[in-house]
């Protein structure tokens, strides 16, 4: 940990200032003044050249996840969160600042932090178990406890009768459980859902949003989820981050935004809930006439 | 419809002629079989009249048949091709997986190799045969390498467009989950390929039945290619059929067997088509 800090700290890119809410050490994820620069042709861009042609996507971010939250990153589409959410994933560079799990510098895809995809991401050629044990296959862990592994989680995701079927003879739904259950085999410190629920109907999402909340519950993990839903963001959170329309700034930071340990789908009759939404839901309206 | 409803042994006639219709057109077996057993009579009476050095006809070929089984020629025959078509065939596959990965992986072999490979399979493979007869000689050797020239195409180009077209979301999913550069190739490329690789095997096995015949009409006169040349130069007619039948069938079953295959293997592609389509 210290190596990492020290290490930090020698980076002339890193400002000192910028971290108000980041002190580092205290939370598994930190991301401390986080840039990222695309340029107009080509989204793969390395940065330096041609500049005049980039563009902003995430600005000067920085925010902790500490062990166990469940934060949501929510702003409209295209608003440079997913991107945010790729950095921390190691699959995009930072151009400038830094982002650490649990005091490690992130400077490619990491094992300790998996990812879910919004399209499911499944390998069609595997079936459900194929698929679920992919993970400890990459990482040589032998084959028979890494089935035991892949059907223990496939039965908390509650797909113990379709270990057999391929991914296309699945629903939606079902098919993200096969993606949450893969993430979990390899115990990451950090589970990264890059809108998840958002190619699935709203009542299939509501479903997959409370099984979610209890396997979360039991398993014990630490999430970082982007959603552009204001309901989702609500009903899932210890912790909403706001973001702006492109390039993403964080805009606000609402704590618990529905009462400290309340979440679920329960809730949505709640006064509470309706409150906050139209809360943020205005936030992000003078944001987008802002923008024109 | 008036009318019709007022005349009930009308409607019975229409009723029964469009069951009998819909009866038949549930049974597509029994009409080909029926077409093909039509064609073999009508081929044994008419061909019964024609010229023998030109035309011959069923029970004379099943005759010949016979002959040429009894006496062991077309078994010879038939071993004498397959071992250069087999080998052929064997290197076609593997060597075409083998050329097909390393142009789809690497720029530099995709670069140097391309010219050569268009070059090649631009010019009638047929047209090389002088050549490689050259080069090869008349035996095994040259037949083979006529075989591979003109088999082992579809297997290049259909495994290089295999990895080339593998989504850059399958390819994120292993970057994510921290898979090796050998692991992203033995299980994400390679199976992401394995439909296409499978339809270039196919219709390999299909040039190389051509190749390995085209090759026994211009190298040393054997195998069943040979029994062709052989028996039309002698204008046994009757004879020349039970070779082409011979390659016919064997054709057919080789392609119906890696059909199944490939069936098997594109599974999932086919899965995930009907639910897209």
């Amino acid at each position: 940990m210290a190596v990492a800090e020290s290490a930090r700290s020698r980076r002339p890119s890193a400002p000192v200032s910028a971290a108000p809410a980041a002190a580092p050490g205290q939370g598994i994820v930190s991301v401390v003044s986080a840039q990222k620069r695309f340029n107009a042709r080509e989204s793969a861009a390395e940065s330096g050249k041609g500049s005049e042609k980039s563009f902003l996507v995430v600005d000067n971010v920085s925010f902790e996840v500490r062990r166990g939250e469940l934060v949501t990153l929510l702003g409209p589409s295209g608003c440079g969160k997913t991107t945010l959410l790729r950095m921390v994933a190691g699959l995009l560079t930072v151009d400038s600042g830094t982002i650490s799990i649990e005091g490690e510098k992130v400077n490619g895809p990491r094992r300790n932090c998996c990812m879910v995809f919004q399209n499911f991401g499944l390998l069609p050629w595997r079936t459900v178990m194929g698929n679920v044990e992919f993970a400890l296959e990459l990482d040589g862990v032998a084959r028979k406890s890494r089935r035991e592994v892949a059907a223990h989680y496939i039965e908390l995701v509650g797909l113990q009768r379709f270990a057999d079927h391929f991914p296309h003879e699945l629903s939606g739904g079902m098919q993200q459980r096969v993606g949450i259950a893969r993430a979990l085999t390899r115990h990451p410190s950090v589970l990264l859902m890059d809108e998840p629920f958002g190619a699935l109907d709203a009542q299939t999402r509501e479903q997959l949003q409370d099984d979610f909340l209890e396997v979360w519950q039991r398993v014990g993990i630490t999430v970082l989820f982007v959603t552009h839903s204001i309901d989702e963001a609500l009903v899932l959170s210890d912790k909403v981050l706001v973001f702006s329309a492109r390039p993403a700034r964080i805009k606000c930071i609402l704590e618990s935004p529905l009462g400290t340990g309340e979440r679920g789908n329960a809730l949505r009759g709640n006064p509470e809930f309706t409150r906050r939404g139209l809360e943020i839901r205005e936030m992000l309206k003078t944001e987008a006439r802002s923008h024109g | 419809m008036a009318d019709v409803a007022a005349n009930p042994a009308a409607r019975d006639a229409k009723t029964r002629s469009q069951s009998l219709s819909v009866s038949l057109q549930r049974r597509p077996n029994l009409i080909r079989a029926a077409a093909v057993i039509l064609f073999f009579v009508l081929w044994e009476i008419f061909g019964r009249d024609m010229n023998p050095l030109f035309m011959t006809y069923p029970s004379a070929i099943a005759k010949a048949a016979w002959e040429v089984t009894v006496s062991g020629e077309l078994l010879h025959a038939t071993l004498a091709s397959a071992v250069p078509f087999l080998i052929g065939l064997f290197i076609s596959i593997f060597g075409g997986i083998l050329i097909g990965v390393l142009i789809g992986q690497f720029w530099y072999f995709e670069y140097t190799l391309d010219p050569f490979i268009n070059a090649l399979y631009a010019i009638p493979r047929i047209a090389l045969v002088p050549l490689i007869m050259l080069w090869a000689g008349l035996e095994t050797s040259g037949k083979v390498s006529i075989l591979v020239s003109i088999a082992i195409f579809p297997v290049i180009i259909n495994t290089y467009a295999g990895i080339k077209d593998v989504r850059g979301s399958l390819l994120e999913i292993g970057r994510a989950y921290c898979a090796t550069d050998t692991q992203l190739f033995l299980k994400i490329i390679l199976p992401a390929a394995v439909p296409y690789i499978m339809a270039g095997i196919r219709l390999c096995v299909g040039l190389a039945i051509i190749g390995i015949v085209v090759a026994e009409f211009f190298t040393s006169i054997s195998g069943l290619g040979g029994m062709i040349i052989h028996y039309s130069n002698s204008f046994s007619t009757a004879k020349v059929f039970v070779p082409i039948i011979v390659i016919g069938i064997l054709g057919v079953a080789m392609t119906q067997a890696v059909m199944s295959i490939e069936k098997r293997l594109s599974r999932w592609r086919r899965l995930e088509r009907e639910r897209l389509g």
